[in-house]
Order: structure tokens, then C-alpha cells, then sequence
């Protein structure tokens, strides 16, 4: 789609940016140690932390793209907001006190707290960069995505924009600033979220034939035709177009191509019916060899009015044959939707015999019920079939999310900004009420962009946005600017934990350099220089990727490396030191391998056909952490004996 | 531990419908909305309600240890 900036959503938006970097500005200047740099003294006030905690977790990724996948596929994406709630009760239940107990800066000083051991800093603190480093590239994807629409940027000025900002952030402030501007991001993200989702509940169902750009969906036929020359020749016959041959690729699918008067070619998918053939208006882009870019036959214009894909989502059917629903009430709102149709879009790419690719969009309508139950999206459509392989998938994300949570490094570090246990659980449960609350929303706005008729065809990350531009064009920049500043908080939160790893668990305690208070900030701020450099660079890479996918990664990753040692050091007092390392090594190295060889990413990143990886399926959750657990355990019982003995 | 037993309970039977049974989902238990929503929602508003019970009892076992210092 073409997106075509406005002056008032600029404006907004850049009120927004500025007001936040402000404030990191002003408080930053407060905190000149350390210990204030990297905890913000421990001063923050238990509420203040509990909403910073929603501010901090409510990501780029919660919002873009859980509401993204669910406007695309229905439920599928509460599945993820369900997860990640869950997980806030293991961190509540079983980490958040010990920590606040055991630890200082990182989460390194919490696992060596009673050991003293260079080695457990080391595995810590590199396990904490290659967490914060996954986590960082969804963020800077969901950046760029956001960026695109708003400003009329392409995607990787938005992430180069991010990236700097941010860097800013970090290098100017501190713990202080990044958790006041979490805080007035997470309650301004709810609160938005909350107007959006009213507004969406008063407009209530409209039966339409196509998006918000008044383009209505064609439907040719049906054909009766047993044979493609007879077919041909219907087509010829009763409408204005003329069919083209299918070659190459094109003969393997369900599409069938047309030409009209002018010789523009439309790409059309067939539905079988009692009376013979229906043809469905199909969305098509096309690249060709020498680099031009077509839209449904036409080359892509660059303003708006000028040929482009046209939005899409709309109703088909409402339950009674209405027209139109009027306000719904929230638990009508489901029922209503229940009953109707809903067309939703799904794309193939098509290799064009001269070398050119063609992307096709075709309509899918969709019964209600079919989209408020789980297993639609092609991911976790494995759970309806009898493939246990496919289910293990399912299993092993909804474990990684569940126990990911509490071992993330930017959410641990937040622990050490109160002062005291009794605060940590105070703003646990706060930032439970507002993440929780926030999660119902999401269903909402899902399925209310899956209605809007606003959303963009070619990526699923956009549509919270887009359906609030459908409403107000000044939502349109709120919502945008503030989804910006929270991209912007959780990475300056990751940067930060990434820095204290290196400075602080790396070169300060593996290493053994000496520093002051000062070095070692100079310090802290030229790693996150780099840290955020090379999250520029991934971001640009994965961006084909929905970034809540990308996330599910990040927590496989940090609950395989962290979690196992976190348990077990606080619950059992046989583990060694040597335990610790082993676990969070083997956790770390074997998520990551999975990762690396899986399916997913030999389609979508390598380029290379899925099939061709080497293990079954693309969660590495199921098997790595019950593989971290194991590691601590038998290597503390190897390691105990000679202890004792010695 | 006893809570976080309880949620465990709630979110694998979660998980496990949608594995094994995902059929089951589908149903309209209450007023028209089907076990999906239902259950989903319910587990974000259990994980609430453990958290609230979970803050009460440690603030009454910390206060508890207050007085007996005062004491």
C-alpha cells in the first residue's frame, strides 16, 4: 500500500517523541553512578514499577503483532497474549522475591550471589546478550513497520531511526529515565488501547464488498464449463475479459488469469459451486526481472490515487442477513461474529516462467466460528491434525512462553529498582491488572481490524494501526507514537541490560578489570553503542518475520538458558557451580541451534525451502529446557562428590 | 507454591484442550460465546485474582513479623 504521511499525524507524533526523550533527559541528569545508572538507585515507587513493567512488556511485539495475527487469523494470536500473561505468574510465584533478595545489577549477581565464581558470570552474562539481542530484533522490525505509514518512510529508515534514538537515550540516561518513560507509556497504551476498543464496540458490524477505499470485490460466473476451451469461451461470451493460458507455475494453481479490453492482466481464484465455477477478484504483485513492480497488472504508483493494493476486510454475511449491527456490547460482539462471514486474505508466490515473481492475494471467506477457535493460522493449524509432531510445536511454544517470561533480562533488571521484596511483589501484581487488562484488549482490536476494511495485504504487523486510521486520523498518530515510544523504552531497557552484562558480569568480574564508578559507565555506554548497532543490522534482515513469531524465539531462548539455573539455585540446595554453567550454556547453545536449523528460518531468513532443515519442528522450547534442567542436575551430582571429598 | 500448582493446573488444561481436543473449543457453553474466549479470558482474570490473593497473604504474614520486632 502507499502510505501517505499527514501533517497533523506528524505533528502528534513527533510531540509524542519529543516530550518522551525529555524526560529521559531531564532525569537522567540525575543519575550519574552506577548503581544509578544500572537500578536507578532502587528508589522507583512500587507502582510507578508495576506499570513500568506493562510499559517494558507490552512490546512492539504484544501490540503490532498479537493484534496483527489475530486480525489476520482469529484467535490463533490470543493464544500468545494468553502465554505471556502466564508467564508473569512463575516470575511473581517463584522468582520475583529471591531475586530481589540475591541479586544487585544483573542477573549474573543473582545466580553467583552465593558461589563467587568467574565462570557463572561469564555463562550468565552471555546468555543475557544473546537473550536481549533476539528480543532486540522484533522490537526494531515492529520499528520500521511502524514508521512506514506514519511518516512515509521505508522500513529500514525506520529501524536506522530507532536504533539512533535509542542509542541516545541510553548513552544520556539511565535505569531512572527509561522506567518514568515506561511508565508513561504503559499507562498511555492501555488507556488508548481502551478508547480504541470502545470505539470499536459503538461502530459496531457493517456488511461491506471490499476495504475502505470504496473498491469493491468482483465475482464472475459461475461457469458451467466442463472443459478449459469451453471455459475460455464463457468467459469470452459473458464478461469483458479474455483468459490467458496458464504457463509454468501458474498451471499448478487455483488462480486463473484475465485480461481485459486494455490488456490488463487480474488474477482471479476459483470456488466450486453446485452451478459450476465462481471466479473471486484476486490482489496480485508482481516483480519482474528488471525490477519494475506491478499492482493487479498495473505499475505501482508512488501517490495516493495511482494503482496500489487495495485495503482490505470486510464482513460478507451477518448473522440474519442484516446490513448493518449498530453498537455491540463486548460479549455481543463475539456472538455476532460467531454467526457471520468474514473474508480474510491469504498469499502464494508464483515463479514467473521469464524469472519474475508473482505474489498472489485471494480472498478466503470464512465462517465466524471458524475464526474465534484455535488453529487457523498455518502455524498451529498442526493441532488439528493427527501429526503428534505438530502438536509437540504447539506444546513446546505455549512452555517457552510460559516459562520465558521470568527469565527475561530486561524484565529480571526491573526487580532491582524498588527497594525492597514487598515492593517487587507490589508492582508484579500491578503490572499484572495492566498487562492482563490489556491482553482482553487485544482480542478486540484484532478482530476489529479484521473488520475495518483498513488492513494492508502484504504485512500482518500494521493492523492496530491501520484500524485505528480507519476511526480518527489523530488516533491514527497517537496510537502510532506511542506504539514508537514503547519500541523505543523496551529496547533502551534490553540495550541497558546488554550493557550491564558486558561491563559489569564481563569485563568488570571475568575479566577482572579494575574500574571506578565512572569507567565503568563509560563503559556501559559504549557497549550498548555497539549492542545497538548490531540490533540495526538484524532488524533490517528479519523484517518478512510477524514479530510476535520472533518473540515466541526470544523467550524460547531465555527460558532454556535462564530458567533451569534460576530454579534450581533458589529451590535446591545440591547445585554447584559447575551445574549453573553447564545449564545455562547447554540451555543457551541448544536453543539457538534449533533455532538456527529450523524450518522457519530456512524459509523466511536463508531463503531455502523449509523442508530442507534438520529438525522437526521450529519451537526448540519442549525439548531445550527440560535439557537445561537435566544438565544442572547431573553435572551438580557429579560435581558435588568431588567437592566434598576436596 | 499452592497457587502457582492451581495455575499450572488451569493453563495445561488450557494448553492441552487446544492440543488434543481442539473440537472441544468450538462449543458455545454460556451466552453464545464459545470455550475459547471464555477459557482465555478466564485464565487472564484467574492470574489476577491468584496475584491479589498471593499479595494478601504475604502482607499479612509481613506484618505479623512487624509486630513481633515491635514486640
Amino acid at each position: 500500500m502507499i502510505y501517505e504521511p499527514s501533517v497533523v499525524a506528524i505533528v502528534i507524533f513527533f510531540l509524542f517523541v519529543g516530550l518522551t526523550l525529555g524526560i529521559s533527559f531531564y532525569l537522567g541528569n540525575k543519575a550519574k553512578s552506577s548503581a544509578g545508572y544500572f537500578a536507578a538507585h532502587g528508589q522507583i515507587p512500587w507502582f510507578v514499577n508495576g506499570v513500568a513493567f506493562a510499559g517494558d512488556y507490552l512490546s512492539a511485539a504484544s501490540f503490532l503483532g498479537i493484534c496483527g495475527m489475530i486480525a489476520f487469523y482469529g484467535y490463533d494470536g490470543f493464544l500468545y497474549s494468553i502465554g505471556y500473561l502466564a508467564g508473569w505468574i512463575v516470575a511473581l510465584f517463584v522468582i520475583a522475591e529471591p531475586m530481589k533478595r540475591l541479586g544487585k545489577f544483573t542477573f549474573a549477581d543473582a545466580l553467583d550471589a552465593n558461589f563467587q565464581s568467574r565462570g557463572i558470570k561469564m555463562a550468565a552474562g552471555i546468555s543475557t546478550l544473546a537473550v536481549s539481542i533476539f528480543y532486540l530484533i522484533p522490537q526494531m522490525v515492529g520499528a520500521g513497520v511502524l514508521v512506514q505509514p506514519l511518516l512515509g518512510f521505508e522500513h529500514w529508515h525506520g529501524v536506522l531511526l530507532v536504533g539512533a534514538t535509542v542509542i541516545v537515550i541510553v548513552v544520556t540516561a539511565g535505569m531512572v529515565s527509561t522506567t518514568w518513560v515506561q511508565f508513561l507509556k504503559g499507562s498511555l497504551l492501555v488507556v488508548f488501547s481502551a478508547i480504541l476498543t470502545i470505539m470499536i464496540l459503538s461502530r459496531g458490524f457493517e456488511v461491506q464488498s471490499g476495504g475502505n477505499d470504496g473498491h469493491a470485490f468482483k465475482t464472475l460466473g459461475p461457469f458451467d464449463a466442463k472443459t478449459p476451451v469451453e471455459f475460455d469461451a464463457q468467459i469470452k461470451a459473458q464478461t469483458d475479459y479474455e483468459a490467458i493460458v496458464p504457463k509454468g507455475e501458474w498451471e499448478d494453481f487455483e488462480f486463473v488469469r484475465l485480461s481485459d479490453s486494455e490488456g490488463i492482466v487480474s488474477v482471479w481464484s476459483t470456488q466450486e459451486t453446485d452451478d459450476g465455477v465462481l471466479l473471486l477478484e484476486a490482489q496480485s504483485r508482481t516483480k519482474t526481472t528488471d525490477g519494475k513492480v506491478l499492482v493487479n497488472g498495473r505499475p505501482l504508483g508512488k501517490e495516493k490515487g495511482e494503482p496500489e493494493l487495495h485495503p482490505v476486510g470486510h464482513i460478507s454475511k451477518l448473522p440474519g442477513g442484516e446490513s448493518e449491527t449498530g453498537s455491540v456490547g463486548p460479549l455481543e460482539f463475539f456472538r455476532t461474529l460467531q454467526d457471520s462471514e468474514i473474508v480474510l486474505w491469504r498469499s502464494k508466490v508464483i515463479k514467473e516462467t521469464d524469472g519474475g515473481t508473482t505474489t498472489v492475494y485471494y480472498q478466503k471467506s470464512t465462517p465466524g466460528n471458524e475464526i474465534l477457535r484455535p488453529g487457523e493460522h498455518p502455524r498451529f493449524a498442526g493441532i488439528r491434525s493427527d501429526d503428534p509432531i505438530k502438536k509437540l510445536n504447539f506444546l513446546s511454544l505455549m512452555l517457552a512462553l510460559f516459562c520465558g517470561t521470568a527469565s527475561l533480562p530486561h524484565i529480571l533488571i526491573r526487580y532491582y529498582t524498588v527497594k525492597d521484596e514487598a515492593s517487587a511483589r507490589k508492582s508484579t501484581i500491578v503490572g499484572i491488572a495492566s498487562i492482563g487488562f490489556f491482553y482482553v484488549l487485544t482480542l478486540y482490536l484484532g478482530l476489529g481490524a479484521m473488520t475495518s476494511g483498513a488492513l494492508d495485504v502484504t504485512t500482518s504487523n500494521m493492523a492496530a494501526p491501520l484500524l485505528a486510521r480507519s476511526m480518527e486520523e489523530w488516533l491514527f498518530a497517537a496510537i502510532s507514537a506511542i506504539a514508537f515510544t514503547t519500541v523505543l523504552g523496551t529496547v533502551s531497557g534490553l540495550i541497558l541490560a546488554s550493557a550491564g552484562a558486558v561491563t559489569h558480569d564481563l569485563m568488570a568480574n571475568f575479566m577482572g578489570i579494575e574500574m571506578d564508578d565512572a569507567t565503568k559507565v563509560r563503559y556501559a555506554k559504549f557497549a550498548s553503542v555497539v549492542v545497538g548497532g548490531i540490533a540495526i543490522v538484524l532488524g533490517i534482515l528479519f523484517r518478512e518475520l510477524n514479530v510476535s513469531y520472533l518473540v515466541g524465539w526470544a523467550f524460547s531462548v531465555a527460558a532454556s538458558a535462564n530458567l533451569p539455573s534460576l530454579v534450581m539455585l533458589l529451590f535446591w540446595k545440591g547445585t554447584t557451580k559447575q551445574g549453573i554453567i553447564a545449564a545455562v550454556v547447554v540451555g543457551m547453545t541448544s536453543s539457538l541451534a534449533w533455532i538456527l536449523l529450523s524450518g522457519d528460518t530456512f524459509d523466511k531468513v536463508y531463503g531455502l525451502p523449509a523442508e530442507s532443515s534438520f529438525v522437526p519442528f521450529s519451537q526448540p522450547g519442549i525439548v531445550t529446557i527440560p535439557l537445561g534442567f537435566l544438565t544442572l542436575i547431573v553435572v551438580s551430582l557429579m560435581t558435588k562428590s568431588n567437592e566434598s571429598a576436596s | 507454591m499452592i497457587l502457582f500448582c492451581v495455575y499450572l493446573l488451569l493453563y495445561g488444561g488450557f494448553v492441552f484442550l487446544n492440543a488434543f481436543a481442539p473440537s472441544t473449543m468450538e462449543t458455545l457453553p454460556f451466552a453464545g460465546v464459545n470455550l475459547a474466549i471464555l477459557y482465555g479470558f478466564g485464565l487472564i482474570i484467574a492470574a489476577l485474582i491468584l496475584a491479589l490473593i498471593y499479595g494478601h497473604i504475604c502482607r499479612s504474614t509481613d506484618d505479623a513479623n512487624s509486630e513481633e520486632v515491635q514486640s
